[in-house]
């Protein structure tokens, strides 16, 4: 028999062939919960791999498309080096927008470390030119050289070396939450399996009952298939149900909070947990099949 | 139908059986007789393909058995019928699931008036509904008669199926077994029961097969 047609049997009810086998095994448990606690967790795991991915957005875009010229003069030449630095914008391709900051706005981006009253007259502090990139992009090293000749203070910063460990913080964070759902899915396949295993082996005499009267080993197998993919999926939507509440329940996400708090879905996000018992049906069905036929190759 | 070729069988402690050429020709009827562990059981084994030979060729409708995938045994299985002396019944079902249980492996619809006259024929009609727990032995060994035969087998391969019974209850199913070679099916019965065989004779023209030594004789007038 092909596989499709193996697998079209074992998904299809059939109600004479589920009675063959019988009704309540002390394994029937056991396949349930674990499904439940598999996809309870591999909710989380999806939700944590949807943040990492929206987190990695977030900072890439809050990052890119703007660049900082540090300026560094001794205080009677920082007006004339100001001035030098933006009229070498003006004439750069690709700069969309150019100013220099205020002192009342350095101020501020300082106040966290020094207090709010910090003389910022007073101090030698380099006077920061914020840049917007065209949508065409800027050529930060041919701008760099030109901020070497013409105004040698001039420091550009593009916020590379900032963008890139975050984006691959980002990243590795979205690369653990699939690791986690893979390895959600292998362990739940494990533990199926080895309660599909128990469940044949306890029934090893109805099987050679079957066997004897001209059961083919789909029919067999298709039996016990269908008993665990269901539990599997009845357990998966308990657990889905339960993750998606618990995700629900979760404070709001703020400024504040930061990543922890947007751990979540957020619009049509919160439709996919519903993806996850049809999976781990499927993981049942194709555990429970192996098993069954493996065992019965045993067994008769 | 079926036919064995210089068989020989060995379980790891030794051979069992060896050389043995026996051909079952449809609708004959047979008796396989011999002591305890001479090999009677592991011989109807080989016939309906459970075990395949150590050695020569078990041919059953013209295949070899050698070359029957797991799903070519199971097709064998449905035109063998098998009755044991420890009859296995789903023990959940009740007995007419039970007796139907080829039908319904098979995805056929028997015909619940069919299945009636068959309880009924071999004495069960009344039984229909009981668990194989609450029947006793006789009852037993006839519902798997009746299970051996629901799919209308060219064969009937028996092991001991008087075995646990009184001499009343085996004289009824060996009159059962008789019935159905009349209807032209082929029949083996293992057993030691010497006297069954020789009440048989008088109702069908058995031949009956002795293993001795590891070999299958034709037994003598000494039966």
């Amino acid at each position: 028999m092909s596989l499709r047609r193996s697998l079209a049997a074992m998904i299809l009810p059939d109600r004479q062939a589920d009675r063959v086998v019988p009704p309540s095994g002390p394994t029937a448990w056991l396949t349930t919960f674990t499904a439940g606690a598999m996809t309870f967790l591999a909710v989380f795991a999806l939700a944590l791999s949807l943040a990492s991915g929206r987190l990695a957005d977030r900072w890439a875009g809050a990052l890119a498309g703007t660049a900082t010229i540090r300026i560094a003069a001794p205080a009677d030449q920082m007006a004339v080096q100001t001035a030098a630095v933006l009229d070498i914008l003006k004439t750069t391709p690709g700069i969309a927008s150019a100013r220099a900051m205020t002192d009342d706005e350095q101020r501020a981006l300082l106040a966290p470390w020094f207090g709010p009253d910090l003389p910022i007259e007073a101090l030698p502090i380099p006077r920061l030119v914020e840049l917007t990139e065209a949508t065409d992009g800027l050529d930060a090293e041919g701008l760099r050289q030109r901020l070497l000749a013409e105004a040698p203070g001039a420091v550009l910063d593009d916020h590379t070396r900032w963008q890139r460990p975050l984006a691959v913080a980002a990243s590795r964070l979205n690369l653990l939450g699939t690791l986690s759902m893979a390895l959600i899915a292998a362990t739940m396949a494990a533990m199926i399996t080895l309660a599909a295993n128990a469940s044949l082996a306890a029934n090893a005499q109805v099987i050679k009952v079957l066997r004897l009267v001209g059961a083919q080993d789909d029919y067999i197998a298709a039996a016990f298939v269908r008993r665990f993919t269901l539990r599997a999926l009845a357990g998966s939507a308990i657990g889905a149900v339960a993750g998606t509440i618990g995700i629900a329940l979760l404070p709001p996400v703020d400024e504040a909070g930061g990543f922890l708090t947007g751990l979540g879905f957020t619009g049509a996000g919160w439709l996919l947990p519903l993806a996850l018992p049809p999976i781990a049906a499927a993981v049942a069905l194709l555990a429970t099949r192996a098993a069954a036929f493996r065992k019965l190759r045993e067994l008769t | 139908m079926i036919a064995f070729e210089n068989v020989a069988y060995n379980y790891g402690g030794g051979e069992l059986l060896s050389e043995v050429s026996i051909r079952l020709a449809p609708g004959s009827f047979h008796f396989l007789t011999g002591p305890s562990g001479a090999g009677k059981t592991t011989f109807l084994k080989l016939a309906y393909a459970e075990l395949l030979p150590t050695a020569g060729h078990v041919t059953v409708f013209d295949r070899d058995v050698r070359s029957l995938t797991r799903d070519d045994v199971a097709m064998v299985r449905r035109r063998v019928g098998v009755v044991h002396q420890d009859v296995q019944f789903l023990d959940h079902l009740p007995l007419a699931a039970n007796v139907a249980l080829p039908l319904t492996v098979a995805g056929r619809d028997g015909h619940a008036q069919d299945l009636t006259d068959l309880l009924g024929w071999v004495g069960l009609g009344k039984l229909a509904d009981a668990l194989p727990a609450s029947l006793s032995g006789g009852e037993r060994q006839r519902g798997a008669l009746a299970r051996a035969i629901i799919m209308g087998p060219d064969v009937i391969l028996a092991d001991e199926p008087t075995g646990n019974l009184d001499w009343e209850m085996s004289l009824r199913l060996l009159t059962l077994l008789v019935e159905l070679n009349k209807m032209g099916k082929t029949i083996l019965i293992a057993t030691h029961d010497l006297n069954l065989i020789r009440q048989a004779k008088s109702l069908v023209a058995a031949r009956v097969l002795r293993i001795r030594n590891r070999r299958i004789q034709l037994a003598g007038a000494d039966l």
